[in-house]
């Protein structure tokens, strides 16, 4: 039987457009040191950092993590860096917890990192090759079409997107570390942003954010502090150029689902699952994730979100930390869904913190939405 | 000068090599120092330190100290005005601001241009540094202006490759150049994929039979791009997944010849190619796929 893995540090830095202030490795170091900190640790009490970060391309510095060891105390220690795009925050997580579950290592630290103000993503999502005709313009471009599809099979109302781009942004106001805090946010203002990627408005995609993400896991031999507890973690992936492959609701993303509600002793994931951080970078996402997650039945989820069972008061609070919605710095962004998760079932979520979570999902997805990054964490040992 | 207008003239007065200055110890001393790379100031009496010195305290008209106090080289702007257009006799030819700066150990301030860039990278509290003149000769202008500090640097990175676009992609472009779609059938699971590849992502196994699909297909999904690209002639443009008729997995492309409004679920489309004689094996043999009229499709 695998060992005990629990969260026992978490450090965020606060998510803004530009962090002219620190470089990259200094941006790092302080999600890294107020993970320790919080831990009541330091580098010296760490066996192995494991890193992740969305394509080099976005910042222009290729294999980073050669650069990052000395900056996040791994010399002469274990150092990898995981890459799994979009998701990579939460795989990178699970690696982590992979070490420390398969008895390698008693304490691992993971963080996770974009620095978008370096250059922009659009413009990295978007490198046309020679021959190619690819019209798809950064994620908003790939994304829309099939929230298309999701509206058309379902035949959700146009203001379901908006309710969550407001939803979430409320949360963020209770948020200290949030990108985006816009004070008397409403459906009226979301409405009055230009359509980017119709059916995308502007305040219904996630912000360029700088920012990084820390956690320290540990073995349960060697757990300080306030431990969140690993009950499940599950990754997925399938090909993205698959005849017959439903992009709104991938099979990946079932399969990654079912493998880890098995592992947590889930079986009704919206009664039993207090709170969950679910990777919403534009906004219809809530409602198609509602259904590829179990927590609606299919064609059911915008339903779920149009009666405020999502919101922070609801039965099954999604996002409460605002989510990828008021926060993306990309590579972090998978790290910080597992983090917030972990906070909530610690009770250390401060402003956002949903009464009584004892048991949490942590979402990630990346790619074409063809790879997925999950993991469940609760207040008491598995 | 005489001028077009009557009575009217030019007239400039100015002494034949400029006016001299002689400096005294104290303002000679500091631009001596400005000259060799250094900022000084003067220690008053009463302890403060003037920059620029004078040979006096302006607050009590007592004589200063003979001691000189190295200060700065970094200071704090305490007030600033932005010049939007600078004159010719200004020391920058961009907008900057003019700027009192209180260098580091002094108790006054010292006007000079700060190279801020835009006017929102100014203001009181902003740590500035001298950039100095290549070759300096005693006089305040040998400090060209002040700046901001170095937070940014700017780091090109280019990669240039020389791309070959053969095996399956050469094949379907070999196609696209003589207008058709060359697609490829799973041995295993009988899919049709297009464009033409060597492997079927399902099955893993090879694409043996190669198959030609007609220019026709049904729009399954789409978006209403409101962001230009130089690849579509206008905005909005509306980028579709298009199943051709015979295949199993959409192709991404341009839909044109209709509004972007009236674009469709299940709506039929046909290629519209560039003439013969101007097609290339590439996409841009494509020009986009526009409506047959025909009844919609029931996905």
């Amino acid at each position: 039987m695998a060992q005990r893995c629990a969260v026992i540090g978490v450090g965020q830095t606060h998510y803004t457009t530009k962090r002219r202030d620190v470089s990259i490795a200094g941006l790092v170091r302080e999600a890294a040191l107020r993970a320790l900190e919080d831990a009541g640790l330091t580098f010296k009490d760490i066996d192995a950092v494991v890193i992740g970060k969305a394509p080099d391309l976005f910042e222009g510095v290729m294999m980073p993590e050669a650069y990052l060891a000395d900056a996040l105390g791994a010399a002469g220690k274990p150092m990898m860096r995981v890459h799994t795009a979009g998701s990579v925050g939460g795989s990178t997580a699970l690696v982590a917890a992979g070490l420390i579950q398969g008895g390698v290592h008693e304490r691992v630290l993971v963080v996770a990192y974009e620095k978008q103000s370096e250059s922009n993503a659009t413009w990295a999502l978007s490198t046309h090759l020679p021959f190619s005709s690819s019209l798809v313009v950064g994620a908003g471009g790939y994304f829309a079409p099939h929230i298309r599809e999701y509206m058309r099979r379902t035949g959700a109302p146009e203001h379901i997107g908006t309710l969550v781009a407001v939803k979430d942004r409320l949360n963020a106001l209770k948020n200290p570390y949030a990108h985006l805090r816009i004070p008397g946010i409403d459906r009226r203002m979301v409405e009055s942003t230009p359509m980017l990627w119709e059916p995308i408005r502007y305040l219904e995609t996630c912000p360029s954010s700088d920012g990084a993400c820390a956690l320290v896991l540990s073995s349960e031999r060697a757990a300080t502090g306030t431990p969140a507890w690993v009950h499940g973690g599950a990754m997925r992936s399938e090909p993205i150029f698959r005849a017959g492959r439903d992009t709104v609701s991938p099979q990946a993303g079932k399969d990654c689902a079912a493998d880890v509600y098995r592992q947590a002793g889930v079986t009704d994931p919206r009664r039993q699952i207090d709170v969950a951080e679910v990777y919403v970078p534009f906004s219809w996402y809530e409602p198609m994730w509602l259904e590829n997650l179990g927590f609606a039945a299919e064609g059911e989820g915008w339903k779920l979100t149009e009666s405020g069972a999502t919101a922070l008061d609801g039965d099954t609070p999604w996002n409460a930390s605002g989510g990828v919605l008021s926060s993306n710095p990309i590579g972090a962004s998978g790290l910080i869904r597992f983090a917030e998760a972990a906070l909530q079932v610690r009770g250390t979520a401060g402003e956002h913190q949903v009464d009584g979570a004892r048991l949490a999902l942590g979402h990630a997805y990346g790619g074409g939405a063809q790879f997925f990054a999950m993991w469940i964490v609760g207040r008491e040992k598995p | 000068m005489p001028s077009d207008e009557p009575l009217t003239a030019e007239h400039v007065l100015e002494f034949p090599g400029g006016y001299t200055r002689t400096t005294g110890p104290v303002i000679g001393r500091f631009l001596t120092e400005l000259r060799a790379g250094r900022l000084v100031g003067v220690r008053t009496a009463e302890g403060r330190v003037l920059v620029p010195p004078l040979e006096y305290d302006p607050a009590t008209g007592e004589p200063v100290t003979g001691e000189y106090v190295e200060v700065g080289p970094a200071g704090t702007v305490t007030a600033s005005a932005w010049v939007a257009e600078p004159l010719a006799t200004h020391p920058l030819d961009r907008p900057f601001a003019w700027a009192l700066i209180k260098l580091d150990g002094a108790d006054t301030a010292l006007v000079h241009a700060v190279d801020a860039g835009n006017p929102k990278a100014v203001a009181a509290g902003t740590r500035v540094w001298p950039v100095w003149r290549g070759e300096r000769s005693g006089h305040i202008t040998d400090i060209s202006c002040f700046a901001p500090e170095v937070s940014k640097i700017v780091s090109p990175v280019r990669s240039s490759y020389r791309l070959k676009a053969g095996g399956a992609l050469g094949v379907f472009l070999e196609g696209i150049g003589r207008g058709v779609f060359v697609g490829g059938r799973c041995g295993g699971c009988g899919k049709v994929y297009v464009p033409y590849r060597l492997s079927c992502p399902e099955c893993g196994i090879l694409l043996a039979e190669r198959t030609e699909l007609p220019g026709t297909g049904t729009v399954t999904t789409f978006a209403i791009n409101n962001l230009p690209d130089p690849r579509a002639p206008e905005v909005p443009f509306v980028s579709a997944y298009i199943l051709l008729d015979g295949a199993d997995v959409p192709m991404i492309a341009l839909v044109g010849g209709v509004p972007a409004h009236e674009v469709r679920h299940g709506m039929r489309v046909r290629a519209e190619w560039v003439p013969e004689n101007e097609r290339t094996p590439s996409m841009a043999s494509v020009r986009w796929f526009a409506p047959t009229g025909e009844p919609d499709v029931e996905l």
